[in-house]
């Protein structure tokens, strides 16, 4: 795996997104899903929510240029399209610290080498204040002591295990480490009754 | 030790360990549109993979097509566009298409069922959430990114970790008029939009396996909707029943082979559970949602409830969903006017859904001034409702009759809501803007409750007109 790859941790200036169960439809509206590549997804992040209200974080100047995004509980819930944490990304976020995630958008993000560390609710909003105060300071995400900091606090965060390991080791693109298994995959595929006739 | 379902589907699929602890599962059933799929035939391109099994990945065309014509070349450039790169990258990769010309083209949850793909005991992944739909015959079925789409694509495996497990048993039977849907809305009303993270819920209980196929399949399509990825039923004479003489079902004696290689796939009686939540089916009315997610419902004959009384993480969400919907806590939800109906959608979109509807609608005529628009969910279910003359009855009562696709759904093709119109949906999700106008608000109920919104023109209690 190269060095680029892997995510040990992430370092770079917060944008709050305050609010619980934001589905991925609020992330990209569907109409935005209709191109056969990412590209230019970033455009359109909450493009919906930003319209509705003009103090969206994402319009506002001062969190320009944010790597972290801060979150509430089960960001990301709803349609499994990986075109939300692909506009994320391309929009400049780099990892995301929050309440909790929901499944697919997690493993989304995993997959794209997006970390995201579960905090505490009352570390959440702490977060948030303490952004919104002084949106110039830098977060540090650590993937690999599970730490959030900001300031001279650390809060303790958490990652699944196995999450962790992909992003420490670079291997969040599943794809090369699966094919490893080679001929395992065709002794499995044998023994399913329905690829043989039953 | 006895295993549920769960234990032993994933145990005959795992491939190995991997480092990261995650398993290596095979993935026995891939399914694909044109939405998530068309990124990952180009990382494969680029990464000069192939697709290990392209017999054991199938595609449709759903989300994008239109309704009212399917005339090729569609209207739409760019929907145009996404249908041509699906069409070439099943050629380039030797996989199968549903195409629109094919008689089985549909929503990719509403044909894997009724073509016999979707079978007991199987590891089944799809670009989309609703996946978890396969489990109603007793899959084990996960909603996918793109990025694993290629893996699926280049491995027919995915790094998946193995679930917890939740029971939610449904016991008595269920009131006249009171169907799956209201069944799952409630479920998710109780256990919240995240209950389910981390998740497979198994339904069960005396509700549940007196369900058809098809109301099992609506019950397992939401099941994302209350954070499980996964959910199913265990497979029993009314699944076998249902997959005899399919197409792509075991025919003559393989499929009694089958029989027995499902039943034993089924959770044993000893089995024990991470979590048992049980539901008295009878006290179950019909639901209608009040807010912005799937969570957010009551009982027809209920109030939209006061977000003082919220649980407190909850509080924002509801006081966000009021304003939104521009509703007042304590308002009663029945009465509530419409301007749209839409029966369709991955949830409720099959046979027994459009004649459920065509029960109310029959000889009734939808409100003044309110659009009504039906949907089948496939080629093949259209043709079914129209050998029984149930397109009559919409269209006599006033509604559309529409060509097969994910519609108003999701506002990806040239159904939606326009302004702050509000409709009556038999579909999943209430989402802002889900339904292709920003500011569109959507009231989510079963087939059934549409059709009487539709002919009062607000929300009633369905069972006034089944009387």
């Amino acid at each position: 795996m190269s060095g680029d790859s892997v995510r040990r941790q992430i370092v770079g200036r917060g944008i709050p997104l305050p609010g619980n169960d934001i589905d991925t439809d609020r992330i990209i509206p569907a109409r935005f899903l209709k191109s056969v590549t990412f590209e230019g997804l970033e455009q359109h992040v909450f493009a919906d929510d930003r319209v509705q209200a003009a103090d969206h974080p994402f319009n506002e100047d001062r969190y320009q240029g944010a790597s972290i995004l801060v979150v509430g509980l089960n960001f990301g819930c709803g349609s499994s399209r990986e075109h939300a944490p692909e506009a994320l990304r391309r929009w400049g976020i780099r990892g995301i610290v929050g309440g909790s995630f929901a499944e697919i958008f997690f493993g989304n993000a995993t997959a794209l080498g997006v970390p995201c560390l579960a905090v505490a609710p009352k570390d959440v909003e702490w977060l948030m204040g303490a952004v919104a105060h002084q949106p110039e300071r830098e977060i540090v995400l650590d993937v690999e002591a599970e730490r959030v900091r900001l300031g001279d606090r650390t809060i303790p965060a958490r990652l699944p295990e196995a999450a962790r390991k992909q992003l420490l080791t670079g291997t969040w693109n599943a794809t090369a480490v699966l094919l490893e298994a080679g001929e395992e995959i065709a002794r499995v595929a044998q023994g399913l009754p329905y690829l043989s006739g039953y | 030790m006895d295993e549920t379902l769960l234990d032993k589907v994933w145990r005959a699929h795992t491939v190995k360990m991997l480092p990261s602890g995650q398993t290596q599962l095979f993935i026995g059933l891939h399914l694909i549109h044109e939405v998530t799929s068309p990124q990952a035939f180009q990382m494969l391109r680029e990464a000069g993979l192939k697709v290990r099994l392209p017999e054991r990945t199938f595609a449709t065309i759903d989300h994008i097509v239109p309704t009212a014509s399917q005339m090729r070349p569609f209207g739409d450039l760019l929907a145009e566009e996404m249908t041509v790169h699906l069409v070439r990258n099943c050629q380039e990769f030797d996989i199968r298409l549903f195409d629109l010309n094919s008689g089985m083209q549909g929503i990719v949850h509403v044909i894997g069922p009724e073509l016999g793909l979707t079978q007991p005991g199987m590891t089944i992944a799809c670009g989309d959430s609703h996946t978890s739909t396969h489990g109603a015959l007793g899959a084990l079925a996960f909603g996918i990114g793109t990025s694993q789409v290629r893996d699926v694509l280049a491995t027919q495996c995915l790094a998946m970790a193995k679930p917890k497990l939740r029971q939610i048993r449904v016991e008595g039977r269920l009131a006249r008029g009171v169907y799956a849907k209201d069944v799952i809305l409630s479920i998710i009303q109780r256990l919240g939009v995240k209950g389910g993270v981390g998740y497979a819920y198994e339904y069960a209980g005396s509700a549940v396996e007196a369900m058809a196929m098809e109301e099992r399949l609506t019950i397992c399509n939401m099941s994302i909707e209350g954070g499980a990825r996964a959910g199913y039923v265990n497979p029993d004479a009314t699944t076998f029943d249902y997959l005899r003489g399919r197409p792509f079902a075991p025919q003559g004696e393989a499929f009694d082979r089958a029989v027995a290689w499902w039943r034993s796939m089924a959770t044993a009686p000893g089995a024990t559970f991470d979590d048992v939540v049980t539901l008295h089916g009878g006290s179950i009315q019909p639901v209608v949602t009040w807010g912005i997610n799937p969570g957010q419902s009551v009982g027809v004959g209920d109030r939209i409830p006061n977000p003082a009384q919220a649980p407190e993480t909850d509080r924002a969400a509801w006081t966000e969903a009021l304003a939104f919907m521009d509703f007042k806590p304590g308002q009663p939800i029945a009465g509530t006017r419409i301007d749209v109906a839409f029966i369709g959608s991955c949830t409720n979109a099959r046979l027994s859904d459009l004649r459920s509807a065509a029960q109310v609608a029959r000889g009734r005529k939808v409100a003044k001034g309110v659009r009504a628009l039906v949907v089948p969910g496939s080629q093949a279910v259209a043709a079914a409702a129209e050998a029984e003359g149930i397109h009559v009855i919409f269209q006599e009562a006033g509604f559309e009759w529409r060509k097969a696709g994910c519609s108003l759904c999701l506002g990806m093709n040239e159904d939606k809501l326009k302004g702050r119109e509000i409709c009556a949906s038999s579909s999943n999700r209430n989402f802002k803007g889900r339904q292709g106008s920003p500011m569109g608000r959507t009231l989510l109920m079963s087939p059934a409750m549409v059709a009487a919104a539709s002919i009062a023109g607000e929300v009633v209690d369905v069972r006034e007109l089944l009387r």
